[in-house]
Order: structure tokens, then C-alpha cells, then sequence
């Protein structure tokens, strides 16, 4: 079974198939003591949010307002040392406040393209689902892409390239909720969630997080961080492995109780974060218990029961269909 | 696993209504025309409300015609209990429920439903068609519920089809250890009242002209006969029925009660055989003459005739000893005999009146008794399966006007006319022939062999039978009924048997049925015990039999459950997993088991917690097999290493 804590993935199994340096995730849990240090008893989250930016994916944290959404976005990209930008979503948001506009430049006489904050390494899409579905497609396509076009010219995104959104629960008023196909392209989604008792005490005595915020220091550079997320690419995954994935993901197309089966992408996505998972605990090849671990943020937001009477969580989906799936 | 709230396809409409009109189909023929329109129009609206998608129907409405659909049945049956009225009811709420059905667990309750109406045709028909026409329903709905939860795709037909027939045949070793096993109840499978006893043709205590040639045209099987020693000759295959002893001048009646107690010299070797009564709704049952012997839950009196205690309702069995040449009734009562000699006054005057001066001629019985049945050889008589019909004085007309008729005339008038003589006379009635199924190897016996004799009283000798229908037509005694028959008369065509492939192929159906028949329909308290006492399981009990059951049952589930594991386990062909399998099955005897979603880890993780003693065992073999099932290294050396674990292992 999953692990439900935000405990380190221990390592039982220390032969690995390569060795992965043991600085880089001694760098690894640095960033996520320091994270930790302002979104306080959320561990495991902030773990699964690093796994997913190491899997090369973009990260959707929906939540009711003011349980640190942003807050995490925001301490992810300064620990991670990449430039940050925020986009507030609103209802009148356009396309052009995110990829940029040409303005005409009196001195040189002709146009000149001022980037948007899409331009940028992290980008904090918050509250995406206020933004129309115009604008909405516009920040998805350059997450796919990793290029925007704009006044007929093609223009690469910076690397990496991070898209952290985050939602409110689609009940609320006032949204334009991401239809599946764009949800898709998220490959994560993870909730947050009430602090518990104590973490919620810490915050209160403790400083104002902004502040905290502010006196953040990078734990890795822009290209140590491209270099793990090529380590993680490099896990080994046995056919046993694979056998485990497919049959999750078989598992989900043959029952009825899912309005549809996993997509052969959110299979890949699957892998990706258990290996990312598999790295950070510091193995060289990925185990079910990565992919158990992953899966509620990796399916949650892929899977509908076909019985929608009340939401059910992520996590709930992926418990089930973790109890459902024997291991190979 | 599959959602029961999940709302019905079409396709499920349809495989629904056509399954259960499969199954509900044979009773078409028992319902009333009304309660078929209604299931027909609610089938048929289901359907068109599943095509154009419109919401099903209100349930005051649907109310309104569950009362109507009620009081109809009431009206028809006059109660709403038992067979007929239940099944009419089960039938008219089936239909009503499919207008009901939205989601799949109304489906999977008319799936349920459909099971108990193939049973309830079985009320009816236990034939072997009937069967298996029921086996196909019950495959057809099997399919119905594999289809049903196929929720999104379509599932091939064919898939459905073999899914469901897998199913039925998995469970078939246990229908059948069930069949043989289950401890029987003595009487007819179903505990059901009969209330189609009319309408069976079959013999009767009373004859009148015209009684018996009315059977001649039924090719229906009266009995079937298995011998144990040769089959006697034709001319001995006399089936002894009711004997008639008292005559009104029209009517032939059978006493009410049974005189006496029979007495016989066997005269000769036993013909031993086993009869299987088809039901005929009446007490009679039929014997080689002369039977020696009474059948279970039966009597008999001195003029042999087989009673049983209840009416002949289902099919019966039993074992007969005959004596073909015995001597009976030497020292009749006087009551008996005065009985064999009345006639009503006032009837067929000419006949007494000849009879008297053939007495005087004929002082002797034998000598008389002769002279009659030359008369009939002679004297233009002839056997016709169409006799005209013949007014108050019957014998009269017959013996000196229409001089043509069949065995019943004859046997009353030569009645009549030794009565009026003074000699001791009765009517026999029964069967005379049989066929050879030779397929088989068993003697089929059909109502068309109806037959009527005579028995007369010597002096000294007892009763002897006398057959005056073979004295005018020998062939109908020795070659049985079709050859003596003209060929105008009308007689059934298999009993005439003209066309040889015909013939064949009726002798091949009535093997199938004999043996369905015998095996399945027959399968009785005595036979199981036979059975069981055959593969060595003597005196028994209802209660070692359901233990057997148990056992065998058990053992069949094991057998089916290992066949199917193996299919699963085929799989694991990997040594590494074989040894960490055989490893988790040490640890599930010490009652840790491993859950099947359980990663390697955290499986050592939740042991280590509950048996710390195990720790470094534990994670040595889960850190190998981890590093050998999803690490990238691989070696011999390795694997060995783990199964020397695995094998010292022990918790």
C-alpha cells in the first residue's frame, strides 16, 4: 500500500542498477526540508510536487482558497533557483497577458515583442479555472508545446519550464472548469488540504510566511536540476515493473466503474513519476511501491467514477484501484 | 467489478426481452390470450422506450396495471395460487418489471427471475425436448448477464455466447454429482397437483362398442417392457388389464372391489421382465398374462387384475414375474361364478336363443366353446377398426346381421352367447403385441395393442383363455395389429409402420426418450440406492449421501479452482517470483499474508513491525528479490542465492 505520510521512501533494496550521486539527492532533500520549512506538515505533498517538476511535468494544486497553494508554487521555484512569475487568472484574462505583446517601438520604427510571464521557468497560473477557456487553452498550449507562436513567430520557452497551477474546486462559483483533455496535460494533480493540529499551531507562532518567503535561498541551480530530471529518465524500470503499470492502467479500461480507461499518455505519466519517486528515495530503479505512491496524483484527476453522485477525491480513485490490482 | 446503479443499454434491453421471451414461450400455450397480448405489448414498449429514449413510464400507471393484470389472472383461475394462476401471475409481473428496469441491478433481478420461470416450465414438460429447449434458454440468459456487464464496449456475440456456455459446463460435474447424489423423494419429481388428467386416452373399467377401437387410433405408448429372459412369442403376448365381469346390455363394467386372492400353478418357467408404466391416470396396472407376482404399492385379487393403491399419475416402474402356461382359479367361488353367468333380461334375445340350441347340441363345454369360434372363422365374420354401429341389442345385430367388427364385439358376444349356455364367462381387456425397439432391446407397447378377450371356467381346469378375435383373424394375434387391419381402416402411421426410414428414426427418438425416461425422469429412491450400492456404497442413508455430496462437491469445486489457478499461475514463469511466492507462502502460514497490492517493501516493512525477530531474514530476501525483480542486474549466482534463502528461511 501507499505510504500515507509524508515519511522519506526508505530504502529497502539499496542495490541498484546505477548509482545515483549521493549529493544530488542530499540536494533533493534539501529542498524539501526547505519547502517544508514554510508549508508546514504537508511533506508528502510537497514531496509529490517535487517528483512531478523532476518527471518534467506540470503540476496542478487545486484547493479551497488560503491553504498555501501559492505558497508552495512560489517556495518551489525560489529552492529550486528558477525565475518565477505569476499570472492571476481572472475572468477577463486574454491570451496576449500570458504569451506577450508587440508594441511599436517609436526609435526603431517598427514592433517590438514584450514577452509575456509565460517567459519564464516557473509559472504560477493561479486560479486557473477563473480564466476563460480562451486564455485557459492558451497557457495549456504552451505547456504542451514548450513554444508559443505569437505574430507569426515561433519562440521556445525557457528550460526547464514548469506550469504550477492552481484551482479551486470546481463547485465554486465563478469557474470554467478544465475539461478532461487539458486536466490531461497536468501530470499531477495534488490537493492540500487542512494542516493538521500542530502544523497549524507552528504557523500561527511562527513568523509571517512572506517574510520567510523572502529569505529563501536556492538549494540547486537551474542546471543541476536539468541534470536530475535526466537522472530520473535513467531509472531502471523492469518488465516486472511495466507488467505492474500496464495492468493498473488494463485494469482501469476493462472495469465499469470509470467513465474511461487510462490513456496510453497518463500511463507514461504514471512511469515517469514513479521513477522521479524511485530517484528521490535515492534507488536506481523504480519499485511498486514508487508507482502506489505516485499514482493518487499522477490518476486522480484522469479517473471519473461512472457513478459521479458526490466527488470523490483522487486519492480515494487511486486507492481503489491500487486494492483492486494485484502486483505482477 | 461492476456497478450495479449503472443505468441499462439498449442492447440489455434487448437481450433481456429476448431471453426471457425465449424462456417464457413454452407456456404461451397455457395462458390466456390476454395475459400473452400484455406481455407482448409491455416487451415490445420497453423496447421502443429504450430505442427513443424517453423516460419509462409512471409508476401509477404501471400500479394501475399490476391491479387489472391481477384481477384478470383472478378471474380467469379463480385464485391467485398454484400452478396455473402462479405462473400466469410470474408471467404478466415479468413483464411489468421490465418496464421498471433502469439500472443494472433491476436487470440482474430479471436475469434472477427468468432462472425460476425456466423452472417453472418443468411443471408442465419433462420431456427431453423440454429440456434441453431449457438448457438453450438458460445459456441464452447466461449470455444475457455475461453482456451485462460488459458496461462499455460491446462484447462480440460470440465472446457472450462462449463465456456464458464455459459457465454452464463448469457447473455441470456439479449438476450432475447433485442429480445422482441429492437424496430423492419417493413419488413424481415435482409435488405439483395433476390437473391434466383428462384427456389421456388409456384403458377403462367400463367397454363399451366403439371403447376400444378409439385407442387403436393413438400411436401413444401405453408401456415399455424390458425382458430379463427371452421375449416370448407373439402369440403369447397377452398385456392382462381390467377383467369385466358384470354386462347391462351395452356396457361392460370391472367390480368395484378385488375378490379373493390369487392363486395359480406356475405350470412352467417364469418370464421375467421390467415394465415402465407411461402415466394413465387410472389404478391399472399391466402384466404379462399370467402375473405371479404383485408389484410394490399394489394388489391384486383372484381374477388378477394389478391395482395399484393410488391412480398411475407419473411414470412408474416395476419388476414383473409371468407364467405363461399357469393353471388359475380351479377352485373359483360359487359367488364368482354365479357372477360369470348373469345377463340382463330382456337383451339380445335371438343370441340367448341360439345359444340355448347350441347347448343342446354341444352338451360338452369344449365341444361348444369350439363351435362358437368355428362359427366366427367360418361363417363370414371379419375384423374390421371401423365397425358400424350397432343399436340396443348389440350381440344381436353382430351375430346375425353386420357380422363384421372388432375384438371388443367379439369378446361380448362370445360373452353373451357362453353366458346364455351356461358357461362361466368374463371379458379380459389389456394389450396384445408389442414392438421390438431393436435398437434398444426393448418392447414397445402403445395404446393401438388395446385388445379385449375372453376367459371361461372349466370345471376342473380353472379359467382358460379364450380369444375369438384370433379365431376370426389370426393374423391380429400373431402379427400383431397392423397386419391384421385393412388398409382403408385408419391406423396410425408408425403403428403401421410402412416406411422403413420413418420407422428407423421413430425407434432411434423412442431409445432417446426410453433412456431419458429411465435415467433421468425415473431416476427414483431405488434406483439412487442401486446405484450407490453398485459403486459400493451399501444402505444408503440421506444422511451419508449428503455427505458424499459434500465431499464430491468440494472436490469438484477443488478440482475447477486448481485448474483455474494453474491457468493463472502458468504465468509465473519467472524463478526469481517463484521464490519470493514460496517465501510469502511461509510467512502466510504463520499467519502473515501477503496482500495482493502489496509492494515487496511494504510487505518486509509490516512484517519487521509484528516480528522483529525476522528482520534481518526478511530484508536480506526482499532486498535481493527487489534487486533482482526491478533492479537491472541480473545473474544465476544470484537467484540460487535467493531460492538458498528462501529455502532456510523460516518464520
Amino acid at each position: 500500500m501507499a505510504p500515507d505520510t509524508g515519511r522519506k521512501p526508505r530504502d529497502v533494496a539499496n542495490s541498484t542498477g546505477r548509482p545515483i550521486p549521493r549529493n544530488m539527492t542530499q540536494q533533493v532533500e534539501k529542498v524539501v526540508a526547505q519547502v517544508g520549512s514554510i508549508i508546514l506538515g504537508k511533506a508528502r505533498q510537497i514531496r509529490l510536487a517535487i517528483a512531478c517538476l523532476l518527471a518534467r511535468g506540470h503540476l496542478l494544486i487545486e484547493d479551497i482558497p488560503g491553504v498555501g497553494k501559492t505558497m508552495l508554487a512560489h517556495a518551489l521555484a525560489t529552492s529550486l533557483g528558477l525565475d518565477f512569475q505569476r499570472i492571476q487568472f481572472t475572468s477577463d484574462l486574454l491570451p496576449a497577458d500570458i504569451i506577450g505583446v508587440s508594441i511599436y517601438d517609436r526609435e526603431n520604427g517598427g514592433f517590438r515583442f514584450h514577452p509575456g510571464p509565460i517567459f519564464s521557468q516557473v509559472v504560477l497560473a493561479d486560479e486557473v479555472n477563473r480564466a476563460t477557456p480562451k486564455a485557459q487553452s492558451a497557457l495549456l498550449e504552451a505547456m504542451e508545446e514548450h513554444q508559443v507562436t505569437a505574430e507569426g513567430e515561433t519562440r521556445r520557452l525557457r528550460q526547464p519550464f514548469f506550469v504550477i497551477a492552481t484551482q479551486n474546486p470546481s463547485y465554486q462559483v465563478g469557474t470554467f472548469p478544465l475539461p478532461e483533455s487539458q486536466l490531461d496535460r497536468f501530470l499531477m494533480r495534488i490537493h492540500l488540504g487542512y494542516p493538521d493540529n500542530e502544523a497549524e499551531r507552528a504557523l500561527l507562532q511562527g513568523e509571517d510566511r512572506r517574510d520567510l518567503l523572502a529569505g529563501l535561498d536556492p538549494c540547486m541551480t537551474a542546471q543541476e536540476l536539468i541534470a536530475l530530471q535526466h537522472d530520473a529518465q535513467q531509472i531502471h524500470a523492469s518488465a516486472a515493473l511495466l507488467d505492474y503499470v500496464q495492468a493498473l492502467v488494463g485494469h482501469t479500461r476493462r472495469a465499469a466503474e470509470y467513465v474511461n480507461g487510462l490513456s496510453p499518455r497518463a500511463a507514461l505519466a504514471v512511469l515517469y513519476a514513479a521513477r522521479a519517486w524511485a530517484l528521490m528515495a535515492g534507488r536506481g530503479h523504480a519499485v511498486p511501491e514508487d508507482v502506489q505512491a505516485v499514482l493518487p496524483g499522477v490518476v486522480g484527476h484522469r479517473l471519473i467514477p461512472a457513478d459521479e453522485t458526490g466527488r470523490i477525491n483522487g486519492a480515494d480513485v487511486a486507492a481503489r484501484l491500487i486494492r483492486q490490482v494485484a502486483i505482477p | 467489478m461492476t456497478d450495479t446503479a449503472q443505468p441499462l443499454a439498449q442492447r440489455h434491453v434487448l437481450w433481456l426481452v429476448l431471453s426471457l421471451v425465449m424462456v417464457a414461450a413454452p407456456h404461451a400455450l397455457r395462458l390466456p390470450w390476454w395475459l400473452i397480448a400484455l406481455f407482448a405489448t409491455l416487451a415490445a414498449w420497453r423496447v421502443y422506450i429504450g430505442h427513443v429514449r424517453i423516460p419509462l413510464p409512471n409508476r401509477w400507471l404501471l400500479l394501475l396495471i399490476v391491479i387489472a393484470a391481477t384481477a384478470g389472472v383472478y378471474l380467469g383461475y379463480r385464485t391467485l395460487f398454484g400452478r396455473d394462476a402462479g405462473v400466469a401471475l410470474l408471467v404478466a409481473m415479468l413483464g411489468l418489471k421490465l418496464l421498471e428496469t433502469r439500472s443494472l441491478r433491476d436487470a440482474m433481478l430479471l436475469i434472477f427471475l427468468g432462472y425460476f420461470l425456466v423452472i417453472t416450465n418443468f411443471f408442465y414438460s419433462q420431456t427431453m425436448l423440454t429440456a434441453f429447449y431449457l438448457l438453450a434458454s438458460v445459456w441464452m440468459i447466461t449470455a444475457t448477464m455475461v453482456g451485462l456487464h460488459y458496461a462499455r464496449t460491446e462484447p462480440p456475440l460470440r465472446v457472450q455466447l462462449r463465456t456464458a456456455g464455459v459457465l454452464l459446463a463448469q457447473s455441470a460435474p456439479l449438476m450432475l454429482v447433485l442429480f445422482v447424489l441429492f437424496p430423492r423423494v419417493p413419488g413424481p419429481l415435482w409435488g405439483m397437483p395433476q390437473d391434466a388428467s383428462t384427456g389421456v386416452s388409456g384403458l377403462s373399467d367400463t367397454m363399451t362398442p366403439g371403447s376400444i377401437a378409439n385407442l387403436i387410433l393413438s400411436d401413444a405408448v401405453a408401456f415399455r417392457v424390458k425382458f430379463e429372459s427371452e421375449i416370448p412369442r407373439a402369440k403369447d403376448l397377452y398385456w392382462r388389464g381390467p377383467v369385466l365381469w358384470d354386462f347391462d346390455g351395452r356396457t361392460w363394467t370391472a367390480p368395484r372391489f378385488l375378490y379373493g386372492k390369487p392363486e395359480f400353478d406356475p405350470g412352467g418357467k417364469p418370464v421375467r421382465y421390467e415394465v415402465t408404466i407411461e402415466p394413465h391416470y387410472k389404478r391399472w396396472l399391466f402384466a404379462l398374462d399370467l402375473p405371479g407376482r404383485v408389484p410394490p404399492r399394489a394388489h391384486s385379487g383372484s381374477d388378477f387384475q394389478l391395482l395399484a393403491f393410488a391412480p398411475v399419475n407419473s411414470r412408474q416402474r416395476y419388476d414383473m414375474v409371468s407364467y405363461l402356461n399357469s393353471t388359475y382359479g380351479v377352485r373359483e367361488s360359487r359367488f364368482a361364478l354365479r357372477r360369470a353367468l348373469a345377463l340382463p333380461d330382456g337383451f339380445n334375445p335371438r343370441s340367448v336363443e341360439l345359444a340355448r340350441s347350441l347347448r343342446r347340441e354341444f352338451p360338452d363345454d369344449k365341444a361348444l366353446i369350439r363351435e362358437v369360434l368355428r362359427r366366427f372363422n367360418t361363417q363370414g365374420f371379419s375384423y374390421t377398426l371401423s365397425p358400424p354401429l350397432l343399436g340396443t341389442n348389440s350381440v344381436d345385430e353382430f351375430l346375425f346381421e353386420v357380422r363384421s367388427g372388432f375384438c371388443e364385439i367379439y369378446a361380448s358376444s362370445f360373452a353373451v352367447l357362453m353366458r346364455a349356455a351356461g358357461i362361466p364367462t368374463r371379458i379380459v381387456t389389456g394389450y396384445q403385441g408389442g414392438e421390438i425397439n431393436p435398437m434398444g432391446g426393448y418392447m414397445i407397447v402403445r395404446q393401438a395393442f388395446a385388445h379385449a378377450w375372453n376367459e371361461v371356467w372349466i370345471e376342473g381346469e380353472g379359467w382358460k383363455r379364450v380369444d375369438p378375435t384370433a379365431a376370426v383373424s389370426p393374423l391380429r394375434v400373431e402379427s400383431g395389429i397392423a397386419a391384421a387391419a385393412a388398409r382403408s381402416d385408419p391406423l396410425p402411421l408408425l403403428v403401421r409402420g410402412d416406411f422403413a426410414l420413418l420407422r428407423e428414426l421413430q425407434m432411434t427418438l423412442d431409445l432417446f426418450t426410453n433412456s431419458w425416461n429411465q435415467w433421468v425422469l425415473g431416476y427414483t429412491p431405488e434406483r439412487q440406492r442401486l446405484l450407490l450400492a453398485g459403486v459400493g456404497m451399501d444402505d444408503a442413508t440421506w444422511q451419508k449421501m449428503a455427505a458424499a455430496l459434500l465431499i464430491v462437491t468440494g472436490a469438484i469445486v477443488a478440482v475447477l479452482a486448481m485448474l483455474m489457478l494453474r491457468r493463472l499461475n502458468a504465468r509465473v514463469r519467472d524463478p526469481v517470483k517463484i521464490a519470493y511466492l514460496r517465501f510469502c507462502d511461509k510467512l502466510r502460514r504463520k499467519g502473515l499474508p501477503r496482500g495482493p497490492a502489496e509492494g515487496p517493501g511494504d510487505y518486509a516493512r509490516r512484517i519487521e513491525q509484528s516480528r522483529p525477530d525476522l528482520t534481518p531474514a526478511i530484508a536480506a530476501i526482499t532486498r535481493l528479490y527487489v534487486a533482482l525483480r526491478y533492479g537491472a542486474q541480473t545473474g544465476a549466482d544470484r537467484v540460487s542465492e535467493l531460492r538458498r534463502l528462501v529455502r532456510q528461511f523460516s518464520a
